[in-house]
């Protein structure tokens, strides 16, 4: 009734293979963070407190982002951009598509980290004579920062999770790479199996990580 | 010199301030009292552009406040201010809180501006508590601190708006006691305030203010005990 042979060596001996995507996913994930924290937070604060054109463009953002499917948006820095002769590679498609689908996801976050920090801090700090730059880099967004902290490492894990959609227009990060040996050895369960921890060990890593950092930064 | 002329505020239909003129002289301590909604803070928000005026004017040392022209950030630190509900930035230590402002916006460095703030801090009574964050602090404690960011711009004017309402009984004597310091010292100091025991000790003139119009202004020895209006003598029956 159940007559399949397992076969580990195969993946074993590709493991070195396997772990060396594993940090494309990683670094494709934090890039795309990264970009993501900084567009999310312009579109944030251009939903607050623009009007017009500025405000509309945040609000389809934020809008498309959040409620398309990210493999949607992929197929559209991939294939979509591709129709019309702007071809990118894997590697910018991937990290494009992340960016644009964190970047959403981040500005609601932020929206709502805006709205945790009392606005009589603002005021505070611009009586002291902070113009509105200082005033918002040394005192809002910090405190913004603390409030939307975890919802950004759940983004995070989210980012290197949804990376794995790479597979789909043949980038080869983790989930690619195996796709790529499980096809050529047919050891599919194997390998997606050892994927599959290679996933929860980065997530652990990136989780505890957080958690240091999260130490160092927020001592108040 | 604060010389107010014809001041009028709105907000939206709500006609909150109609028509003060008002001196403050250097060295001067004005108390103003009147009960809430009568425009006294709205009436302090003005004399440093955080909220714009609809008619009139204010200047601050011949500086028109509302002139376009005005770099309202290099006015505002000639005028501390300290709030009812105190704003310490919690993601800073006490010294933090107080050197930031006198770091980036005086532009001092960073030894000149812990040696202020820490001066500041010894001076409204917090010198052993440099390390600590705002959270650690009581009520009272953070309100000093409040008092000592604003001292550490060497403002020429501090205004405190009801800066001991918001505090438990007890903590206000402290609070108090640290603006009387100032006003010892020679503070330009305009406070609106509910602390009919400090306007009538500390002050050189008290304000009554009445539905957007200053109905009363004199020295404290006037304005509690021979009330030249009607309104203010409703009043202080109320709260004496």
């Amino acid at each position: 009734m159940f007559d399949y042979n397992f076969h580990w060596r195969p993946v074993l001996k590709t493991l070195p293979d396997l772990i060396q995507a594993g940090l494309t996913t990683l670094e494709v994930a934090s890039l795309s963070m990264l970009i993501g924290i900084v567009l999310g937070l312009c579109l944030a604060l251009m939903r607050m407190n623009m009007t017009g054109p500025l405000k509309w463009f945040a609000v389809s953002w934020i809008e498309l982002a959040r409620n398309t499917p990210a493999l949607f948006q992929l197929f559209f820095f991939g294939f979509g951009l591709g129709a019309i002769g702007i071809n990118l590679t894997p590697y910018t498609i991937i990290l494009t598509g992340l960016s644009f689908n964190c970047a959403g996801y981040l500005a609601e976050n932020f929206r709502g980290g805006f709205q945790a920090v009392p606005d009589t801090q603002l005021k505070a700090a611009r009586c002291l004579g902070m113009n509105a730059w200082q005033a918002y880099t040394r005192i809002v967004i910090p405190q913004v920062f603390r409030v939307v902290y975890h919802p950004i490492t759940n983004q995070m894990v989210w980012a290197v999770l949804m990376s794995s959609l790479g597979m789909l227009i043949g980038f080869r990060e983790l989930s690619g790479e195996t796709q790529f040996f499980a096809s050529r050895t047919f050891r599919i369960f194997e390998y997606f199996a050892v994927t599959a921890v290679l996933y929860y060990i980065i997530v652990k890593i990136v989780l505890a990580a957080s958690r240091l950092l999260a130490m160092r930064l927020f001592r108040y | 010199m604060i010389q107010v002329r014809g001041l009028h505020k709105h907000f939206g239909d709500l006609h909150v301030l109609k028509g003060i003129d008002l001196d403050v002289n250097k060295g001067e301590v004005l108390s103003v009292i009147g009960s809430s909604g009568s425009g006294k803070s709205t009436l302090l928000y003005c004399l440093n552009s955080l909220e714009q005026i609809q008619k009139g004017s204010v200047h601050v040392d011949g500086i028109d406040v509302h002139a376009k022209q005005t770099d309202v950030n290099k006015l505002r630190q000639k005028l501390g201010m300290v709030f009812q509900q105190w704003n310490s930035f919690p993601h800073l230590t006490v010294l933090e809180n107080v050197a930031l402002a006198p770091r980036i916006v005086s532009g001092k460095s960073k030894e000149e501006a812990y040696a202020m703030a820490e001066k500041q801090l010894k001076h409204v009574g917090l010198g052993d508590k440099l390390k600590n964050y705002p959270s650690s602090l009581s009520g009272g404690q953070q309100q000093r601190l409040a008092i000592a960011r604003a001292l550490a711009m060497e403002p020429e004017y501090m205004l405190f708006d009801e800066a001991t309402s918001a505090l438990d009984p007890e903590k206000v004597g402290e609070v108090l006691d640290t603006m009387r310091l100032l006003a010892e010292e020679g503070m330009t100091m305009i406070c609106v305030t509910h602390e009919m025991g400090f306007a009538k000790e500390v002050s050189d003139r008290v304000a009554y203010f009445h539905e957007g119009i200053m109905e009363e202004i004199g020295p404290p020895e006037q304005i509690f005990q021979a009330p030249q209006s009607e309104h203010t003598r409703k009043f202080l029956a109320n709260v004496l």
